[in-house]
């Protein structure tokens, strides 16, 4: 069995399978599907969804996002950190590090 | 011709929301024969099931209606011979699409094919821990044997799993062995649903109804396992409807979430809602789905809150469980515009709660077994 991970900024995330974006035009939103689970996305998870690509780490993702949103890079790697925990114990990524 | 629409059905219609799940119910032939089968009392015959285009056909107007999720459900799905195909076009769709099934007519080379398929999860039945236990419950020798090969082929071929546990007196005590069984299997989710007593589950009130202890043991057992298991598993849980204080938010309101197409193409609020003897169902073979969902009269009979009673209708909870189950209302009370009555503020709920404390506490007797057939007993 198989323990909870910790996520830190050396983590690598991707969506595991069976849980994919979506855009959902009749209700203009843009979606994550997984088991029994829509959930409606804002613009902001719908990008680090998107980043979530399984090469890079949660750091360089902050980092790009820091300087494409000139925004202090740490307070940015702590948010991504927490939604990818949320995600991770939903059982909606893959992990490694 | 002219379309003559009052304003009234305007704003009725402007408010409903799209619906987020269909539950297709590909045939109600089944190799089990679960106590609590929830398909309904009267099943639809194979020579009357929806043709492969005529399911694609529905699967399109699902996924344009703003349908997001598809369940392959049954009966057994697996007991149509177009399973891939169908799930093929769901996919094609664009539909997140779901395989429930209890296993028994899957085999390696199969789930290989729904994978490419493009099957997005499998939801596969777990009757017991043991496969005495198992098999006896479902009514199936070597049905279990042949789940555990089953998850094992899902697990190899990459499809997400979910273990699907119905719960209730016979089984319930092995909640744990059916958690680790899980996790081992490698599920990403379990759900661990108790039986709902409406359908077949009334035949079978003695041999299936959890005492309160047995309840409010599960109820701790799942909120410990929830943290201990956090990030290894999410575990869904229906607890048990007839020892809780208020009654389920069934379907999430009548009409609001989700639909039910039967074998046949009727269109159904809700799995059960044939029980309901003053509804008239309308088919995919003779109406839009759109139309059906947004115009139907099924659909339209418990939505809102004008069929309410006053005590619900005067209530603080009943946009939080939308006056509970209609189909429970009409197994109990008569009446299925009746408040559930599992709700404490329900007229009925001391008959209720002495009838599940009557039947937990009863000696099991013999499952009566689902059947195509006429009823038979175990044993």
């Amino acid at each position: 069995m198989s323990e909870t991970p910790v996520i830190t900024g050396a983590t690598i995330a991707k969506l595991a399978r069976g849980v994919r974006l979506r855009e959902d035009p009749v209700r203009g939103q843009t979606v994550l599907l997984a088991p029994e689970r829509a959930l409606a996305l804002d613009d902001i998870a719908v990008a680090v969804v998107k980043a979530l690509d399984g090469e890079r780490t949660l750091d360089a993702i902050a980092e790009e996002f820091a300087r494409q949103f000139d925004a202090p890079k740490d307070q940015i790697l702590g948010d991504i950190i927490s939604f990818v925990e949320e995600f991770s114990n939903r059982r909606m990524l893959e992990l490694r590090s | 011709m002219t379309e003559h629409v009052s304003p009234r059905d305007v704003d009725r219609a402007a408010r409903v929301p799209a619906p987020i799940a269909l539950l297709a119910e590909l045939t109600h032939r089944c190799p089990l024969a679960c106590p609590y089968c929830s398909n309904p009392l009267e099943l639809e015959a194979t020579r009357s099931e929806l043709t492969t285009e005529q399911w694609i056909s529905v699967f399109n107007q699902a996924a344009a209606l703003g349908v997001l999720h598809l369940h392959l459900s049954g009966g057994e799905p697996a007991s149509r011979r177009d399973l891939v195909e169908l799930t093929a076009a769901g996919a094609a769709a664009g539909l997140y699409t779901n395989l429930i099934t209890s296993g028994v007519g899957l085999n390696e080379r199969r789930i290989a094919e729904l994978s490419d398929a493009g099957l997005d999860h499998l939801q596969l039945s777990l009757q017991g821990a043991t496969p005495e236990l198992a098999d006896r419950v479902g009514g199936y020798k070597g049905g279990y044997e042949r789940k555990i090969a089953v998850a094992q082929w899902t697990h190899a071929a990459g499809i997400p799993l979910t273990v699907n546990a119905v719960c209730h007196k016979q089984n319930m005590d092995q909640m744990a062995d059916m958690l680790d069984l899980a996790v081992r299997l490698g599920a990403r989710r379990i759900e661990i649903a108790t039986v709902q007593f409406h359908g077949w589950a009334e035949k079978n009130r003695k041999a299936l109804m959890p005492t309160r202890e047995q309840v409010l043991r599960a109820n701790a057992f799942v909120n410990e396992a929830r943290k201990r298991l956090e990030g290894v598993i999410v575990i869904d849980y229906v607890p048990a409807d007839h020892h809780s204080s208020y009654p389920k938010a069934c379907m999430g309101g009548w009409g609001r979430t989700g639909l039910n197409i039967t074998p046949s193409g009727r269109v159904l609020p809700c799995h059960a809602a044939e029980s309901i003897p003053s509804l008239q169902f309308d088919s995919v073979m003779d109406r839009p789905l759109a139309d059906i969902w947004y115009h139907g009269a099924a659909f339209n009979a418990y939505r809102g809150d004008h069929w309410m009673p006053d005590l619900c209708r005067t209530c603080e909870r009943k946009e939080i469980d939308f006056g509970g189950c209609r189909c429970q209302a009409m197994a109990i009370a008569g009446d299925a515009s009746a408040t559930d009555p599992v709700c404490i503020r329900s007229p009925l709920r001391q008959t209720l709660v002495e009838q599940a404390e009557i039947d937990s506490r009863a000696e099991p007797p013999p499952f009566v077994y689902r059947s195509m057939r006429p009823a038979r007993e175990d044993g």
